[in-house]
C-alpha cells in the first residue's frame, strides 16, 4: 500500500463520520472569525436557538473594516456608519456567545490570518477554517486550512464540524535556489501564472522541494495564502524544525510535557516518501524572476523584464477576449515593457505580505531613498498590532516615514478597500496584496500584484523596476 | 430553506471566463449584516454606469445598456449561463445571496470555483457543470433565439431544450437530496452529535494540546 500524503494524514485524523458516497463529517480544531462574514451566521444561531458547540475553539478579530488611521476612540468612532455597525456587531456577538476576541485597540488585533499563527492559535496538524478564502495561509504550519462561506461559519459554530468531500492531492515541487531579490511572492505568482487560476481546483496543494524547505515560515504563509488564487482551497507545507521553532513560546502553544508530546506528533506531519499524488508539477526555482501582474486575474503575470502579452497570439478565444478586456481596463498596450508601467499608488500590506519579514524586506530596499514625486500615496499597513510594535522597535517605521510612506494601523486596508483606504479610478497601484480583480482595491482602480521588495522599488522609481538592480 | 422544484425559465448568457465574486457583488455591499437585499447590486460595476454605494436606491441609477442583464430580452431570467471558473476569488456568501435575490435559481458553467460552488447549494441555487462544448452550444442558441428557455429538473437530473433535446447532468446525491427536500445541514449534522462527542473524547486523549482553553490563557497572558 502506498504511503500517505500530508493531506491524507490531516484528513484521516479529522474524520468524525464517513458516509458511503464519500461525504464525511470533518472535525474543526480552530475557527477564526472576522466582522464581514460572521454576522449572518450568529443571527442564524440566535434564530434557531443554538449555541456554539465549543466556544474555546473560536477566536475573533475585526480586520476588513478597521480604519488604519489613528482613531480618537474605539469602534464607535468609526466614521463610515456601515463599517461601524459591522465592527460593533462582531464585538457584541463575541460578548454574547463568550468567544475570545481581540477587538480594535487591543495590541493583538490585526488581520485574522496574521493573528492566528502569531498567537499560536494556529498549531501544526489542526484543521483551521474561517469565513475568508485566504484561510489557506495557515497551511504553512502543516495545517489543513481553508475558507468557508457564511452558512458553513454557522455550521462550524453550531457543530464544530463541516460536511466535506475529500479533495485530490497535488504536489507542486520547486527545487533549486531562488535568485537574490526573488521571494515567496514571486514564487507563488509564477506558479499561478503557470498553472492558471483554476489549475488547483479540486485539489489540496502541497508545496514541496528545496525552495520551500529553505523558505521561512512567514514566506510559506505568503505562498499558501495565494493557493486559493490558483483555485485550490487549501495549500500546505510539511512540518519541519522551522515550523516547530516558529510555534515555540507563542501564547496559545502548549508548554511543558504537552509541548513534547505535540512536537513528537508534529514531526510525523509530512508526506511519506512513497506517497502518491494525483498530480505532480515541478518548477526550477532558479529560473524564477521578480514577477508583476499586468491584468485583472492573478494568472495575468509577467517577468519584470518581460512585456505585456498580445491577445492576438492567444489561440483560445475566451482567453483572448479576457485579455483584451483586461488590457482596456488596465489602460495598457500589448507589447509594452513591464518597467514602463507607471505607479501612482503603493500598498504594502494584506494577509499575503504584512508580516515582519515583509516589512523588513521592503524597508531594506527603501532605506536611504525617497518615494517618487509621481506617487500620490504610499501606504505601509502592518498585519497586526504586534507586527507594528515589533517594526517600530526595529526602527522600520522611521525608514518608511523618512522616505515618504504613510505608516498605518493594522487591518486589511487597501487590499479590498472596505475601509477608507481606496485606490481611485484609473490609478496604477503596486500592491503586495493577492487579487488584481476589477475594482478590488477601489472602483476602476488598476492593481499590479508584486512582492514587498518590488513594491518598495516601484515606489522609489515611480514605475515598475527590477528590484535586483536595487540590491 | 425552500425546496428546489422543477423550473422552466429564461436563460441569460454571461460570456466571460473567471467571473470573480468581487464582480458578482463588489465589496462595498458586504457591509450589510443581513442575508437579503443584495439583488439590486448584483454585478454592480458592470450593470450601472455610476459607482454604487450601499443603501442607495438603485431604481434611478444609470444602467449600462451593453450589460447583458440590462437587455430587455433577458428580463426575468432565472438561469444564468456562464463560462469557466465562475465564482472564483473571495469566499463571500454574499455572491450567491445576490444571485438568488436577483432571481437566479440555476447557474450553468463548464466549471466553478469550489467555495462558491458549495455556497450555492447552501442557498437553494443549483450550479450545474456541463462539458465545454455543450456550454458553447447553449451560448450560441441563447444568443440566436430571443425568449430562449430551458427546463431544469433536479429530480431527474435533466435539462430540456426548447427543441426537446434532453441534457443529463451530474450532481452530488447528498446535495441533491438536501436541495430537493430543502434540508438544513446543521440539523442533519446534529443528528450525529453523539459521534462528534465521542470523537472529541478520543482526541482529548490523543492530542490534548488541541483543546487548550483560549480564553483562560489569554487572561493569564494579560496579567503577565
Amino acid at each position: 500500500m502506498a504511503g500517505k500524503t500530508l493531506y491524507d494524514k490531516l484528513w484521516d485524523e479529522h474524520v468524525v463520520r464517513q458516509e458511503e458516497d464519500g461525504t464525511a463529517l470533518i472535525y474543526i480544531d480552530r475557527h477564526l472569525l472576522h466582522e464581514v462574514t460572521s454576522p449572518q451566521a450568529f443571527e442564524g444561531l440566535r434564530l434557531a436557538g443554538r449555541k456554539p458547540w465549543r466556544v474555546d475553539a473560536n477566536l475573533a478579530t475585526p480586520d476588513h473594516n478597521v480604519p488604519t488611521t489613528e482613531l480618537k476612540g474605539g469602534p464607535e468612532t468609526i466614521e463610515d456608519p456601515i463599517s461601524r455597525i459591522q465592527v460593533l456587531t462582531l464585538d457584541k456577538n463575541a460578548r454574547e456567545f463568550g468567544i475570545l476576541e481581540f477587538p480594535m485597540g487591543d495590541l493583538r488585533q490585526g488581520i485574522v490570518h496574521v493573528v492566528g499563527p502569531e498567537e499560536g492559535a494556529t498549531l501544526p496538524g489542526m484543521t483551521v477554517v474561517c469565513g475568508d478564502s485566504h484561510t489557506s495561509t495557515h497551511g504553512a504550519l502543516g495545517c489543513l486550512a481553508h475558507g468557508i462561506g457564511t452558512s458553513e461559519v454557522e455550521h462550524v459554530l453550531a457543530t464544530q464540524c463541516l460536511i466535506q468531500k475529500k479533495m485530490k492531492n497535488m504536489l507542486i515541487k520547486v527545487d533549486g535556489q531562488l535568485q537574490p531579490g526573488v521571494g515567496p511572492k514571486d514564487v507563488i505568482l509564477y506558479i499561478i501564472r503557470e498553472i492558471g487560476t483554476a489549475g488547483g481546483t479540486g485539489y489540496a496543494i502541497e508545496f514541496g522541494g528545496q525552495v520551500f524547505r529553505d523558505m521561512s515560515i512567514e514566506g510559506r504563509m505568503t505562498v499558501c495564502n495565494m493557493a486559493i488564487e490558483a483555485g485550490a482551497r487549501a495549500g500546505m507545507v510539511a512540518v519541519d524544525e522551522k515550523t516547530i521553532e516558529y510555534v515555540k513560546g507563542r501564547p496559545f502553544a502548549p508548554t511543558g510535557e504537552l509541548w513534547d508530546r505535540a512536537v513528537e506528533h508534529w514531526k510525523t506531519l509530512h508526506s511519506d516518501p512513497d506517497a502518491e499524488f494525483d498530480v505532480v508539477i515541478e518548477f526550477d526555482g532558479a529560473q524564477i524572476k521578480p514577477q508583476v501582474s499586468w491584468g485583472t486575474s492573478p494568472e495575468m503575470v509577467i517577468d519584470i523584464d518581460g512585456t505585456v502579452p498580445n491577445p492576438d497570439y492567444e489561440s483560445d478565444p475566451v482567453k483572448a477576449n479576457g485579455m483584451r478586456r483586461a488590457l482596456e481596463y488596465m489602460g495598457l498596450e500589448a507589447g509594452m515593457k513591464a518597467t514602463d508601467i507607471p505607479v501612482d499608488y503603493v500598498f504594502i500590506g494584506s494577509c499575503t505580505n504584512s508580516r515582519i519579514e515583509d516589512l523588513r524586506a521592503a524597508a531594506e530596499v527603501v532605506k536611504g531613498h525617497k518615494v517618487s514625486d509621481r506617487v500620490e500615496q504610499a501606504l505601509v499597513v502592518p498585519g497586526s498590532g504586534l507586527v507594528k510594535k515589533q517594526a517600530e522597535e526595529e526602527g522600520l517605521d522611521v525608514i518608511f516615514k523618512e522616505a515618504g510612506f504613510e505608516w498605518r494601523n493594522p487591518g486589511c486596508s487597501m487590499c479590498l478597500a472596505m475601509n477608507a483606504d481606496r485606490l481611485p479610478p484609473k490609478k496604477h497601484c503596486a500592491s503586495t496584496s493577492n487579487r488584481n480583480f476589477e475594482g478590488r482595491q477601489g472602483a476602476g482602480g488598476r492593481t499590479h500584484l508584486v512582492s514587498p521588495q518590488m513594491a518598495a522599488a516601484a515606489a522609489i522609481a515611480g514605475h515598475f523596476v527590477d528590484v535586483r538592480e536595487f540590491l | 430553506m425552500e425546496k428546489f422544484g422543477r423550473l422552466t425559465a429564461i436563460v441569460a448568457p454571461l460570456d466571460r471566463a473567471n467571473v470573480d465574486t468581487d464582480a458578482i457583488i463588489p465589496k462595498q455591499f458586504l457591509k450589510s449584516i443581513r442575508r437579503t437585499g443584495f439583488g439590486p447590486n448584483l454585478f454592480d460595476e458592470w450593470r450601472y454606469l455610476d459607482v454604487g454605494e450601499p443603501g442607495q436606491d438603485c431604481s434611478n441609477r444609470p444602467l449600462n445598456p451593453d450589460f447583458v442583464l440590462n437587455q430587455p430580452r433577458y428580463q426575468g431570467a432565472k438561469i444564468l449561463l456562464a463560462r469557466e471558473n465562475f465564482g472564483c476569488g473571495s469566499s463571500r456568501e454574499h455572491a450567491p445571496w445576490a444571485l438568488k435575490d436577483y432571481g437566479f435559481d440555476v447557474i450553468i458553467a463548464p466549471s466553478f470555483a469550489e467555495i462558491f460552488f458549495n455556497n450555492c447549494f447552501k442557498n437553494g441555487i443549483l450550479p450545474i457543470v456541463l462539458p465545454e462544448e455543450t456550454v458553447d452550444q447553449l451560448f450560441r442558441e441563447v444568443e440566436a433565439q430571443e425568449g430562449y428557455m430551458l427546463t431544469v429538473d433536479l429530480e431527474a437530473q435533466t435539462i430540456t431544450k426548447p427543441d426537446g433535446e434532453v441534457i443529463h447532468f451530474e450532481v452530488d446525491p447528498f446535495r441533491r437530496h438536501c436541495l430537493l427536500e430543502g434540508l438544513d445541514d446543521i440539523g442533519l449534522t446534529l443528528q450525529h452529535a453523539d459521534e462528534i462527542r465521542a470523537y472529541e473524547e478520543r482526541r482529548k486523549q490523543e492530542a490534548p494540546w488541541l483543546f487548550l482553553h483560549l480564553r483562560e490563557i489569554a487572561e493569564k497572558y494579560n496579567q503577565i
